[in-house]
C-alpha cells in the first residue's frame, strides 16, 4: 500500500492543511509520499519532507504548475499514479479542482471532502450542506479523494524523507495563464485560525466591515470571514466566505456578527469548539447553535467588547 | 456557437433536510424541488451569451426521473432552446453523469459547456471537471465572470486567496460560481413560450456507457446538532465566560 498527498503551498511554504492530509492518508494505511507541484518550490518541498512518517518527497517544477493550471498538474502526475492505492488532496480549491479530474482520467469515482477514514475503502462525506453525513465504501482498485482538512489533526513534524525530482511533465498550450489577483493580509488563514470573527450583510458598507472588524480581528489575532451577503454586496472579498460554498472553518471561537444562521453559513461552522453570535434579532437562527449570544446592535455591542477585551489585556 | 447546459433536480435550497430512520438517505418524498441553484446560474449565462449575440444555440439537458422535465421547462423558460431528458430513476454517480454527458458532448458537439459547480445535495464539485477529462479539453471550474471572444474564454476563477483568470481554448467546460451573475425569474410569457419548445427524452441505455455504481452508500447519518448555549447580558459577561468557562481567549 502506498498513498499519495499533494501538497498545498504557496512555494515558499507548507500550508498545515498538507500534515493533516498525511493524517488522513494515515489512516488509510501504507507508506506516504507527498508531491509538490509548484515553481520554486524547494522550501515548501523541504517544510514537506519535515513531516513525520512520510517515506519521500516529489518534486516537479514549471511555470505552468507554480500558476496552478490543472492541465499541467494532471500531466505530471498521470505516469506517476500507477504506483500508489491512493491519491489525497486537502479539499482546497485547486485540490477540488484536480481530484476528479484525475478520477476520470482513471475510470474512478472520486470521493471529496471526506470528514472520517473507516478503512482504506470507506469513508464519510457531509451532503445536503452537511446535514447529513454519508458513509460510502469504494469498489474501485485506487481512491482518490479531497480531505476536509479542518477535521484531522495535523501530522507533526520530525521527519527527514529524501525529495525527488519529477518531471513536470507538457504544459497545456490550450489553458493558460492571465492574472493572479490575490488578498493580502498579516492574519491568520481562515482555515486554521483559532479565532475567527465574521460579519454578515448587517454591516452595510466595505467601509463599515473593515472598520468594525479589523480593529477587533487585530486585537484577537483572528481570520476575518464573511457571510456570503456581506460578499456578494461587496463588503468582503470572496475567499472571506464562510459556509456550505466557501471556506469550512474550524477555530476554537467563532463570532458571527450580523449574520443570521443560514443553513448553507451554518455548514461552514458546525466543527467550531464555541460560537458566539451577535444580532440584533433575538430569534435569528444563528442563536439556535450559538453558545453565547448577545442580543442587540453590534454598533454598540463590538465597542463594549473591544473595551472589555482591554481590560484582560487583550 | 452552440452551449451544452447540464441542470441537476434538487431537493429546493430552502427545505430543511431529513435523514430517514432506516439510514439509507434522506427523505424526499413530497418535498420541494428545484433546478439547482448554481445551474441556473449556468443557465443565465448561457442566455446572456445569447442575448449578446455570442451564442445562437442552447441546449438545457438534465439526467434525472420524469419530473426532472419541470426543471428543463425552467431552463427553457429563461431562455434555453431546446431540452433533452435522459430518464432514469437511478441517483447516478458524478462518473456516470459526466459519461452519458461525454456521449451527448459526442453527438451535439457543443463549442463550450456551461454548468453549475456543485449540486447542493451529493455536493460533490466533480461531473465539470470528470467531463472535461473525457473530452480531454480544458476546464475553467468556480467562475465569476466569462468572457467569449475569438474561440477563447477568459475565466476569472474563485480560488482560495482571492481570484485567478485563465484564458482556455474552446470547446472547454466552464462552472459556475455563485457570483457569476444573478439568474432571472422567468416571466409569465415566456413561461408559456417554454410550453412549446421541444424537449426530447432519451433512456440511459441509449448512450452505451457503463454507469454501474462504483461506491456503496453504507449509511446516511445524522450529524450531531449542536445545541443552542445561553444569552448573555452584556460584553462584559461574555468576555468573563469567554475566559473563565469556555477558556477560548
Ligand atoms: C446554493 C447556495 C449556497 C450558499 N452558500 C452560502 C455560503 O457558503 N455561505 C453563506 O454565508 N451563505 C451562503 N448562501 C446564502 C445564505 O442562504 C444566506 O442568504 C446568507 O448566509 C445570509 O447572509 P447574512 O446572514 O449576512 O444576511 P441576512 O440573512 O440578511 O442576515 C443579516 C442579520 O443581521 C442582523 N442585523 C441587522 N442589523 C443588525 C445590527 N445593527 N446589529 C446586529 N445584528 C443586525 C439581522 O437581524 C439578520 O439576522 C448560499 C445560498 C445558496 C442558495
Ligand atoms: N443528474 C444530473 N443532470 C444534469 N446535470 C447534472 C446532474 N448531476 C450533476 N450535473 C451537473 O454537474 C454539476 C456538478 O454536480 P456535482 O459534481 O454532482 O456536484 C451540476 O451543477 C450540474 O450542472
Amino acid at each position: 500500500m502506498a498513498v499519495l498527498v499533494i501538497a498545498d503551498h504557496d512555494n515558499a511554504s507548507l500550508r498545515e492543511t498538507t500534515a493533516k492530509t498525511v493524517s488522513a492518508a494515515a489512516k488509510i494505511g501504507g507508506e506516504i509520499d507527498i508531491v509538490v507541484l509548484g515553481s520554486g518550490a524547494k522550501a515548501a518541498a523541504e517544510a514537506a519532507a519535515r513531516i513525520s512518517g512520510v517515506r519521500k518527497v516529489l518534486l516537479a517544477e514549471s511555470d505552468a504548475l507554480g500558476q496552478g493550471i490543472v492541465e499541467a498538474e494532471e500531466a505530471a502526475l498521470l505516469p506517476i499514479l500507477g504506483g500508489y492505492d491512493a491519491v489525497l488532496a486537502p479539499s482546497t480549491s485547486a485540490g477540488k479542482n484536480l481530484i476528479p479530474r484525475l478520477a476520470a482520467r482513471l475510470d474512478l469515482a472520486p470521493i471529496n471532502e471526506v470528514v472520517a477514514v473507516v478503512d482504506a475503502k470507506t469513508f464519510v462525506r457531509p451532503i445536503y450542506a452537511g446535514n447529513a453525513l454519508e458513509t460510502v465504501r469504494t469498489s474501485d482498485a485506487k481512491v482518490l479523494a479531497t480531505i476536509r482538512p479542518t477535521v484531522f489533526e495535523a501530522a507533526p513534524e520530525g521527519g527527514a524523507a529524501a525529495i525527488e525530482t519529477l518531471a513536470p511533465g507538457p504544459g497545456s498550450s490550450a489553458s493558460r495563464f492571465v492574472s493572479q489577483d490575490q488578498v493580502k493580509s498579516g492574519r491568520p488563514e481562515l482555515g486554521s485560525a483559532k479565532i475567527v470573527i465574521s460579519g454578515g450583510r448587517a454591516l452595510g458598507s466595505e467601509e463599515e466591515f473593515k472598520g468594525v472588524l479589523e480593529p477587533l480581528a487585530d486585537k484577537l489575532g483572528a481570520a476575518i470571514g464573511a457571510s456570503r451577503a456581506a460578499v456578494d454586496a461587496g463588503y468582503a472579498p470572496n475567499d472571506y466566505q464562510v459556509g456550505q460554498t466557501g471556506k469550512v472553518v474550524a477555530p476554537d471561537l467563532y463570532i458571527a456578527i450580523g449574520i443570521s444562521g443560514a443553513i448553507q453559513h451554518l455548514a461552514g461552522i458546525k466543527d467550531a469548539r464555541v460560537i458566539v453570535a451577535i444580532n440584533k434579532d433575538p430569534d435569528a437562527p444563528i442563536f439556535g447553535v450559538a453558545d453565547y449570544g448577545l442580543v442587540g446592535d453590534y454598533k454598540t455591542i463590538v465597542p463594549e467588547l473591544m473595551a472589555e477585551l482591554g481590560k484582560i489585556g487583550r | 456557437m452552440k452551449l451544452l447546459v447540464p441542470v441537476k433536480r434538487v431537493l429546493d435550497y430552502n427545505v430543511k433536510v431529513r435523514v430517514k430512520a432506516d439510514k439509507t438517505g434522506v427523505d424526499l418524498a413530497n418535498l420541494k424541488m428545484s433546478m439547482n441553484p448554481f445551474d441556473e446560474i449556468a443557465v443565465e449565462e448561457a442566455v446572456r451569451l445569447k442575448e449578446k449575440g455570442v451564442a445562437t444555440d442552447i441546449l438545457a439537458v438534465s439526467i434525472g426521473p420524469a419530473q426532472a422535465q419541470d426543471t428543463i421547462r425552467t431552463a427553457l423558460a429563461m431562455g434555453a432552446d431546446r431540452g433533452l431528458l435522459i430518464q432514469t430513476d437511478q441517483d447516478l454517480e458524478p462518473l456516470a453523469v459526466a459519461k452519458l454527458l461525454k456521449a451527448l458532448v459526442d453527438q451535439e458537439k457543443p463549442d463550450l459547456v456551461l454548468m453549475g459547480k456543485q449540486a447542493i445535495d451529493g455536493d460533490n464539485n466533480a461531473v465539470g471537471q470528470m467531463l472535461a477529462a473525457l473530452m480531454d479539453r480544458p476546464q475553467a471550474t468556480f467562475a465569476s465572470k466569462v468572457e467569449i471572444s475569438g474561440g477563447k474564454a477568459e475565466v476569472t476563477r474563485e480560488v482560495d486567496g482571492g481570484l485567478q483568470t485563465i484564458s482556455v481554448d474552446l470547446p472547454a467546460v466552464i462552472t459556475a460560481d455563485l457570483r457569476l451573475n444573478e439568474p432571472r425569474f422567468a416571466s409569465l410569457p415566456n413561461i408559456m413560450k417554454a410550453r412549446k419548445k421541444p424537449i426530447e427524452v432519451k433512456a440511459v441505455a441509449d448512450y452505451g456507457v457503463d454507469t454501474a455504481p462504483r461506491l456503496t452508500v453504507v449509511k446516511v447519518s445524522e450529524p450531531d446538532v449542536r445545541k443552542a448555549g445561553i444569552v448573555v447580558a452584556s460584553a462584559a459577561d461574555l468576555v468573563q465566560r469567554l475566559k473563565t468557562e469556555a477558556g477560548v481567549l
